[in-house]
């Protein structure tokens, strides 16, 4: 496995300091939300921007249902080629987009339905989700449950289909930052501020096992204060590792003193691996993503922004390359060719990742 | 020192830390010098006998955005709500959702503007009531209030500080020319100030003839160098003495346990109830610093946590002196050394910001829901009663009764108790 080629390509200028960012399961829009509450949806083949109003608080959890088809793209399917976002260029023979639904999630702890692929927003229902900030949002790999988390302590089940409640996960005990299904479907993992992962068979409503991500947590004895939390969550195509990332070595917690950390647990075993940037870098990683390749991605930032790939085994980072500003959140495409970087000055950094090495080494467990 | 823990690493606050009973000798500092002690006397018709104060110091500036002064819905508003309280009409943030309810006996100050955004420099302006001065230093409220409102026969300390962390100690600073005999007692972590119980070993009988002779050698010393030196000295040994026989008073432990839930079985809440035992037992003068604000980064996360932990035992505290008929007679103060900037940072953190912040008070002389001065939409700038610390100083001594025009007379040249180019905010006043 090699490392990918990491280039610029392209910007989305919002102009309000952004939060999230997500691709459709198409690949068609890149959804951005931002600290004016609003979620804005990028048309990457025309360059049209529409601004989906209606939460009263931050949106960091985003997620899609994919109508007619499983979540994920095929990977031989061609994505749409990225125009000069926000140029307002536009294609006149841009294709109808595939239906989709995106939900939603505010600091309010409400959930929003939306068709996302309207030429106009159009909101289907909410649901309030939890007491407390919804961090994260997920969709399975079926497209028929979304699950989220939150200040609450839990992880709660929603059916796709009307976005009523199907279960309420609980077992964390402080916020749950983060949550990702398994792809093959049966199990969900969730990541709270201590770094505790757990690895929930939904369907039964059953915990079956505790991960340990603790190196991302820390009571900072001067503040008085806990950090950590997965501030991104992934698990690569074939389900053999989840990937966490988020801030480690905190020296000093209310300056945000630290290193970014990825942390690859193995599916099978729940053995870690930590992953590091080769430069000295203090900061928080923000996003993580796994290429097709099997290679890691991550964005992160504090003075200045970063976008990290590892490679192969080696848990140094094997490309490093500078965002203009502070990353707040990493997108990548379905693909998997392409990166979005959510910054605080307001602009989504896009990066091409060419794939120079494709399958990853086969691995005997899919998932236990 | 605990609550001097900065995200910005400064270095302020750093007032030494000295035994509780081996540093008081040093005596009475700035310029008007060993005189202070003896000659500090102000107008003993100021002496109100049973006010109280007590300040929450939340160290490391809180956010005025995200207690006392929301913004929801603007570009410096953040993720919170705002939410009603007792008060019609008054709004504050949703991390106080007890403490809303407590709003009819609480007077906000929205419009402060103390013009300094350096912890140690914020923080002097906010307990002094004035901008510092080279060449001078002025007494803390709590040195002040322990003269004023305790006088010379206060059997335990007049100004105590309950602070997060280990250890203990005695901050001759805050008394300025005051004198050492109003400076801060530091109970480090909530504790008693250490070896506040005598010894098992040393009976009644031992312990006199031992503070006998203590007080002959000293007295032979005395005779012949006489100072404000050897006089502090002394007076921190009859101080501690008084204490050991008020030893009780430390122990929280002796609370109902359901008065101790509802404080909150966590540091923050075990010192309230701690200040409330000691404001009980007749001590004029408690700050409880809670720690830490200064959230550079993640503001957000961290006000959720910090703020959490101080809204359920703060309204607590106002339902339990009120309950004992002590709310009317305690002035409570709710400040930091500033405020936090409105525009959101990189870190999703907020900055210091001093221009345009928030104090609340409640109890003693306060007009409970009042709302004083205005900041615009999104909390950038005061717009209306600009006030600073001066202003707050004068109010927190009208509050429980005291004249802050008169003067205090070090060395026999008269002080202003409080800033004369500031004056009393007049509204918050019943």
């Amino acid at each position: 496995m090699s490392a990918p080629q990491v280039r610029p390509d392209g910007v989305w200028k919002v102009g309000k300091p952004l939060i999230g960012c997500r691709f459709d399961p198409s690949g068609r829009f890149l959804f951005a939300s931002a600290e004016d509450h609003m979620v804005r949806r990028l048309d990457l083949r025309t360059g049209g921007v529409v601004g989906f109003t209606g939460h009263a608080s931050w949106v960091r959890g985003m997620a899609f249902v994919p109508h007619g088809r499983p979540v994920g793209r095929s990977a031989n399917e061609p994505p749409p080629g990225l125009l000069a976002a926000g140029s307002g260029l536009s294609q006149s023979a841009a294709p109808r987009p595939e239906p989709f639904t995106v939900v939603t999630g505010d600091y309010h702890g409400r959930l929003l339905w939306w068709r996302g692929d309207l030429p106009a927003p159009q909101f289907v229902w909410s649901a309030e989700a939890h007491a407390g900030w919804v961090r994260a949002v997920a969709v399975s790999p079926d497209g028929s449950v979304v699950a989220s988390c939150g200040n609450d302590h839990l992880v709660k089940l929603w059916r796709a289909a009307d976005g009523s409640p199907l279960r309420t996960l609980a077992g964390h005990d402080c916020h749950v930052y983060n949550l990702a299904f398994h792809p093959a479907g049966d199990r969900l993992a969730s990541c709270d501020l201590k770094g505790i992962v757990k690895d929930w068979d939904w369907r039964a409503g059953r915990l079956v096992r505790d991960l340990d991500a603790k190196p991302l947590h820390k009571y900072d004895t001067g503040f008085r204060a806990d950090i950590g939390g997965a501030r991104g969550m992934a698990f690569d195509g074939a389900g053999w590792r989840l990937a966490v990332a988020g801030i480690t070595n905190v020296s000093n917690a209310f300056a945000g003193i630290g290193n970014p950390l990825v942390i690859t647990l193995d599916w099978a075993t729940g053995k870690p691996t930590q992953l590091k940037p080769k430069e000295a870098f203090e900061g928080t990683a923000w996003g993580v993503g796994f290429l097709p390749s099997g290679a890691v991605v991550a964005a992160g930032a504090r003075s200045g922004g970063r976008l990290w790939v590892w490679a192969g085994d080696d848990p140094a980072s094997a490309a490093v390359v500078n965002v203009p500003s502070d990353g707040r959140d990493l997108a990548l495409s379905p693909a998997g060719d392409r990166a979005a970087v959510a910054c605080w000055d307001g602009t989504v950094y896009f990066f091409s990742l060419a794939v120079t090495a494709a399958a990853p080494s086969p691995r005997p467990v899919a998932a236990r | 020192m605990a609550d001097a823990h900065y995200a910005c690493r400064t270095a302020a606050h750093r007032s030494t830390r000295r035994g509780f009973l081996g540093s008081a000798a040093l005596g009475a500092a700035g310029v008007f010098g060993a005189g202070g002690v003896s000659a500090a006397s102000a107008a003993g018709t100021l002496t109100k006998a049973g006010k109280r104060v007590m300040v929450i110091f939340l160290s490391g500036g809180s956010s005025q955005l995200e207690t006392w002064d929301p913004k929801p819905g603007t570009d410096t508003g953040g993720p919170f709500r705002a939410i009603p309280t007792s008060v019609p009409g008054v709004h504050v943030s949703e991390l106080l959702p007890h403490t809303a309810k407590q709003m009819h006996r609480l007077a906000l100050v929205r419009g402060i503007n103390t013009a300094e955004d350096e912890h140690g420099r914020g923080a002097t302006i906010m307990l002094t009531g004035r901008r510092p001065e080279p060449g001078i230093e002025y007494p803390h409220i709590g040195a002040v209030a322990a003269k004023l409102l305790g006088g010379e026969s206060q059997e335990l300390p007049g100004h105590i500080h309950v602070l997060p962390g280990g250890g203990g100690g005695f901050s001759k600073q805050d008394a300025a020319f005051l004198g050492p005999r109003f400076a801060s007692v530091w109970l480090g972590g909530g504790q008693a100030p250490e070896n506040v119980l005598r010894p098992g070993g040393l009976t009644d009988d031992a312990d006199a003839r031992r503070e006998a002779l203590r007080k002959k050698l000293n007295d032979r010393f005395a005779a012949s160098r006489k100072s404000a030196a050897t006089e502090a000295y002394a007076e921190s040994f009859d101080q501690a003495e008084r204490v050991f026989r008020r030893a009780e008073v430390f122990a929280v432990e002796k609370e109902p346990a359901a008065l101790a839930d509802r404080y909150g079985r966590h540091d923050f809440g075990r010192h309230l109830l701690l200040a409330r035992r000691l404001l009980e037992a007749g001590v004029p003068f408690v700050r409880v610093t809670h720690s830490n604000f200064d959230t550079h980064h993640e503001n957000f996360d961290f006000h959720l946590e910090q703020v959490a932990e101080f809204d359920r035992p703060f309204a607590t505290l106002l339902d339990d002196l009120a309950d004992r008929g002590m709310l009317q007679s305690t002035l409570v103060v709710v400040m930091s050394e500033f405020g936090r900037t409105p525009r959101i940072n990189h870190l999703y953190g907020r900055d210091h910001w001093s221009k345009a912040w928030s104090v609340a008070l409640g109890g003693a002389g306060i007009k409970g829901g009042a709302v004083v001065g205005k900041t615009n939409a999104n909390g950038t700038a005061v717009t209306d009663r600009e006030v600073n610390g001066g202003h707050l100083f004068h109010t927190y001594l009208r509050a429980v009764g005291l004249n802050p025009t008169k003067n205090f007379y070090p060395a026999d040249r008269p002080v202003p108790i409080a800033d004369p180019k500031a004056a009393a905010i007049d509204e918050v006043l019943a």
